[in-house]
């Protein structure tokens, strides 16, 4: 396909134009989180850092963000065992009903996340199980599995089995050739999926409003800000934090996985 | 082989030429058990959790609430759908939810394929690794951040208004409409269409495009015949998310939406945990599943899973 230099140049100004349009909004929320005014205008007249640290001696903030953190460590410890198993098993073996396993696991994802919240209340309703940190949990690691099992089967199926093999032929007992040679291969993608999966857990809002009850995640607490039109500085310096926090270990993962790999974590 | 040895100890054994027997090493003696106790954690935490959860919330669909002690009445009973298909605000709604994901899929698709074309087909190594990496950013920036974002942008007082003020250009008052909703919904779910529009475009190799033109075929000739056949199940993955995701919203209908805005992610949130009526919930629910069902097979037919 021979482009002409025009078309070359409108489609690197249209690339530049979607950059644009991508990146701005990140941009402004950054600077008003600088912006010193109570009500956030453009332009903005005065600076100041103060907001940072109002939200972070903000006890309400501190509790939501404990909350998140906690949450967010045991789902992805969940997903991490339960995503490295069943990639394990899908790649392994052949058995009836592999493709349909897949497509479970697509699910929590796949489906709209209402779907999964309230279907996931409508259960702990009837089986009378009360709202607590466990609840968002269940909910977390449930669409964190697919995150991990995207990573690792990714990196298996990219893995020669004459590794293994090799392995096997110089003499190793299966658990050494799993210590010894599997995980090796894996611990990249496997530390990239754990990061991807508490990333997602971490600003999860749909499904938890439906499995948290009356406690706040940080998420759920900047949704509630934002909805009152209360503390918006405030709201304002927690947001850039979470998306700082959040692109450090994105950054790492995209890092230490291949292009293809990214991609496939994040589909 | 050597047989009736066990896996474990087993140390010296003569080196195997079949893939098949090698898969695993030692796992080839029992398979279906190993394989048996590898998938059984995950696939018991899908039943019992994940499936459990979704058809006793579709079994509830068929309940209804007191409306005096707003308990779960166990009785089977359709009113919740006739209700649903008979007061036309819910068929507002739902008709709502769907066009706007309708629209969103199709504005994510008609900017993300220039941009992945330009991607995968004309950026050198070193820009499309900048680029992806500046498409990675926003999509994995804060959901909520973005969003509250757009209202600090489009909002009387924002930042668009602002520039368009001091410019001395007539003032927008996008904020709270659908029009803000389509914005914010297509700058949400853009990167989620570029990737796998990018994925299917970097596959295709660059000989196949030289010997369409080799063939005396013009640039719009090779895109439409060459080109999108293999570029579209990348697009229907990509509208798989961005439909989904749409369908299932209700944070940004509610911050960024105008009074009528609501989307069925409203109407769900409303009787769930607004109103306590779960049975009806759950049945406004059960319809967005049917929708997101109609939308995976026509996707299906569409052959988007073999690009998954």
């Amino acid at each position: 396909m021979r482009l002409s230099r025009l078309t070359r140049v409108a489609l690197a100004v249209f690339v530049g134009l979607v950059i644009l349009f991508l990146l701005v909004p990140l941009a402004v929320i950054t600077l008003f989180a600088f912006d010193r005014s109570n009500v956030q205008t453009f332009p903005i007249q005065h600076w100041t850092t103060s907001w940072f640290s109002v939200a972070w001696h903000d006890p309400a903030v501190r509790a939501a963000l404990w909350l998140s953190v906690k949450a967010g460590v045991v789902a992805t410890l969940i997903a991490l065992v339960l995503g490295i198993l069943v990639a394990f098993g899908i790649h392994r073996f052949r058995f009836f009903g592999r493709e349909a396993v897949s497509l479970l696991l697509v699910l929590p994802i796949a489906l709209p996340g209402i779907v999964t919240g309230l279907a996931l209340q409508s259960a702990f309703n009837l089986a009378g199980i009360s709202f607590s940190i466990y609840t968002i949990i269940v909910g977390h690691a449930t669409f964190c599995i697919v995150v991990v099992f995207n990573n690792v089967i990714a990196r298996l199926r990219r893995t020669s089995d004459s590794l293994i093999e090799a392995s096997a032929d110089l003499g190793a007992r299966p658990l050494q050739t799993f210590r010894l040679v599997t995980i090796p291969v894996l611990r990249t993608a496997i530390v990239a999926g754990a990061l991807l999966a508490f990333a997602l857990s971490f600003d999860e809002v749909i499904v938890t409003t439906f499995t948290a009850g009356a406690q706040n995640t940080l998420p759920l607490w900047i949704f509630g800000a934002i909805r009152l039109g209360q503390q918006l500085p405030e709201v304002n310096a927690v947001v850039v934090s979470v998306v700082a926090l959040t692109l450090l270990p994105i950054a790492y993962a995209a890092k230490v996985s291949s292009s293809d790999q990214t991609r496939a974590s994040i589909e | 082989m050597a047989t009736g040895v066990d896996p474990d100890h087993r140390v010296g054994d003569l080196p195997s030429t079949s893939l098949r027997d090698t898969t695993g090493a030692a796992l080839w003696r029992r398979p279906w058990l190993r394989g048996l106790a590898t998938l059984s954690p995950p696939l018991a935490w899908f039943l019992v959790i994940y499936v459990t959860s979704l058809v006793l919330m579709l079994v509830t669909a068929f309940f209804t609430v007191n409306s005096l002690t707003s308990q779960i009445v166990y009785q089977w009973t359709w009113s919740n759908f006739s209700e649903i298909f008979t007061q036309s605000v819910y068929g507002t709604i739902i008709l709502r939810t769907v066009i706007m994901a309708v629209l969103v899929t199709i504005t994510d698709a008609l900017v993300a394929l220039p941009f992945a074309f330009f991607l995968a087909k004309v950026a050198g190594p070193r820009l499309r690794r900048w680029l992806v990496g500046l498409l990675l950013l926003p999509l994995w920036a804060s959901y909520l951040a973005k969003v509250y974002a757009w209202i600090n942008i489009l909002s009387d007082k924002g930042v668009l208004p602002g520039i368009e003020s001091r410019l001395g250009l007539p003032v927008t008052h996008l904020a709270y409409s659908n029009t803000a909703m389509w914005i914010v919904f297509s700058y949400l779910w853009l990167p989620f269409m570029i990737i796998p529009v990018f994925g299917a475009l970097e596959r295709v190799p660059d000989s196949l495009l030289e010997a369409s033109a080799d063939l005396g075929a013009g640039s719009w000739f090779t895109f439409r015949t060459v080109l999108m056949p293999i570029v579209m199940p990348g697009i229907v993955a990509g509208s798989i998310f961005t439909f989904s995701l749409t369908l299932g919203d209700f944070i940004t209908p509610l911050l960024i939406g105008g009074s009528s805005s609501s989307f069925i992610g409203n109407a769900i949130y409303d009787s769930a945990l607004n109103g306590g009526n779960l049975p009806f919930a759950a049945a406004l629910a059960f319809v967005s599943i049917v929708i997101m069902g109609v939308y995976l097979f026509l996707a299906r037919l569409a052959g988007a899973f073999e690009a998954l």
